[in-house]
């Protein structure tokens, strides 16, 4: 299933305060989209407000699924769920359990434990499977986060600064995998501050609104 | 989400964090040993206010980690994936709930005859003190809990936490301990008994309800 995301005149706020202009944009699956703005232009609040997190906006999202006959349908928030991955900041790991048992209940005990393996050792995690998280460094436990990637079905990512606390090669790593699973048909929203070297990379700017 | 396996996960972090929980027990034992001491060790004064005593610490218990129980879970982000997920939130929140009260609310009703025996309370007492806190901490667990799912997005919201939920623990407290003083004064207690049974029961049921939209409203926030 290939889903995009349309935008019409989408505005954010938080606090009263205007973050960012009216949006318009059509996210098209097989494409990685980064969301580019300075900081607090309200790239997080936009990737939250697209996963259903946080609802202080004004405009229309619709998430349209397309099926094989070229007609498409209006998804709801159940279907957006079931269909969308979502790593924020906060990568969701609980510092008293293993990379395996993080994994485990963030894949919603769907995914058995040697793909989850596979998955730990594909982000370098080898033999720290069992070690609880709170002893790994930063960059490890946003891997722990990430290797939910290589794991996952769903056709939506929205990923919020996976790169940072990552080292050069797994930057690498990131980017040939986002490039590949956007080939397979997958829609990637990201943000992040580092250069990308994605043929496909499509930039989003956020521009602030106008204080009037 | 298989429900079975987050219940376990909720109780392998309970039990590697076990100051979480133990925390209430030893302050429900300490607080009520506190009273011969300072209050008089003869039966005759104790005795008659046991009851009470012991039904107003077990709150108060109760009370003191309903603060932290969605807090790690809204700092560290997976509380947002939990949100998420494809299961209703409510049965995901029921869930914790229930692990919560059976790290906590058990333990302090099984302790709580023996604390009735060092405060010299009367003997016909003890089962209904036994059934009464059982059923009372799952209420106070369930009626706290939306308070403090209101409060989680709060840096120190434990005060406020006091002042939302406290009222509301009123009714149990003066059905549950009055079904144990009736018991003591050889009365039938059942129909106080079958009372406090309904208030966990609505609370229990709607709780997880108003708890999961509260936690998506202090998501909003970050």
């Amino acid at each position: 299933m290939s889903i995009s995301i349309h935008l019409q005149e989408l505005s954010c706020s938080h606090d009263d305060v205007a973050l960012f202009k009216a949006l318009d944009h059509r996210f098209l699956p097989r494409s990685v989209y980064r969301v580019a703005g300075d900081n607090g232009a309200g790239k997080t609040t936009l990737l939250r407000t697209l996963a259903g997190l946080f609802h202080g906006t004004i405009g229309s999202i619709q998430w349209l699924s397309q099926g094989t006959d070229d007609s498409s349908t209006r998804l709801h928030v159940s279907e957006q769920r079931s269909n969308l991955l979502y790593i924020g900041h906060k990568g969701g790991i609980k510092l008293g359990l293993t990379p395996l048992e993080n994994l485990r209940w963030l894949t919603e005990y769907e995914v058995a434990d040697i793909p989850l393996m596979e998955a730990l050792d594909r982000v370098g995690l080898f033999g720290y499977e069992f070690i609880p998280a709170a002893k790994l460094s930063a960059g490890q436990k946003r891997r722990v986060a990430l290797a939910r990637l290589y794991v996952s079905k769903h056709p939506v990512w929205l990923l919020d600064e996976p790169l940072t606390a990552l080292d050069k090669v797994a930057v690498e790593t990131l980017t040939e995998l986002f490039q590949s699973e956007a080939a397979s048909g997958r829609l990637i929203i990201l943000t992040t501050h580092q250069p990308l070297e994605i043929d496909e990379l499509v930039t989003v700017d956020l521009e602030y609104a106008s204080c009037d | 989400m298989r429900l079975s396996m987050l219940a376990k996960r909720d109780f392998t972090l309970y039990w590697r964090n076990k100051s979480d929980v133990s925390n209430a027990l030893i302050f429900f034992v300490v607080a009520v040993s506190f009273f011969p001491l300072g209050v008089s060790p003869e039966a005759s004064v104790l005795g008659p206010i046991s009851i009470g005593l012991i039904w107003i610490v077990a709150l108060l218990s109760v009370q003191l980690g309903l603060d932290s129980l969605f807090r790690d879970d809204y700092e560290d982000g997976s509380l947002e994936q939990l949100a998420l997920s494809e299961t209703p939130l409510a049965l995901i929140v029921l869930v914790r709930l229930l692990v919560y009260w059976c790290c906590v609310g058990l333990p302090l009703s099984l302790f709580s005859p023996l604390l009735g025996l060092m405060l010299s309370m009367p003997a016909e007492a003890y089962s209904t003190l036994i059934l009464s806190i059982t059923l009372g901490t799952l209420y106070l667990t369930a009626v706290g809990a939306v308070g403090a799912a209101l409060t989680v997005s709060l840096k120190r919201g434990g005060m406020l936490l006091s002042l939302i939920v406290m009222p509301l623990y009123t009714p149990i407290l003066i059905f549950g301990s009055s079904s144990v003083s009736f018991a003591a004064d050889g009365l039938d207690a059942d129909g106080l008994l079958l009372v406090v049974f309904g208030l966990t029961v609505l609370s229990v049921s709607l709780a997880p309800l108003a708890i999961s939209a509260s936690l998506r409203m202090s998501l909003e926030n970050g």
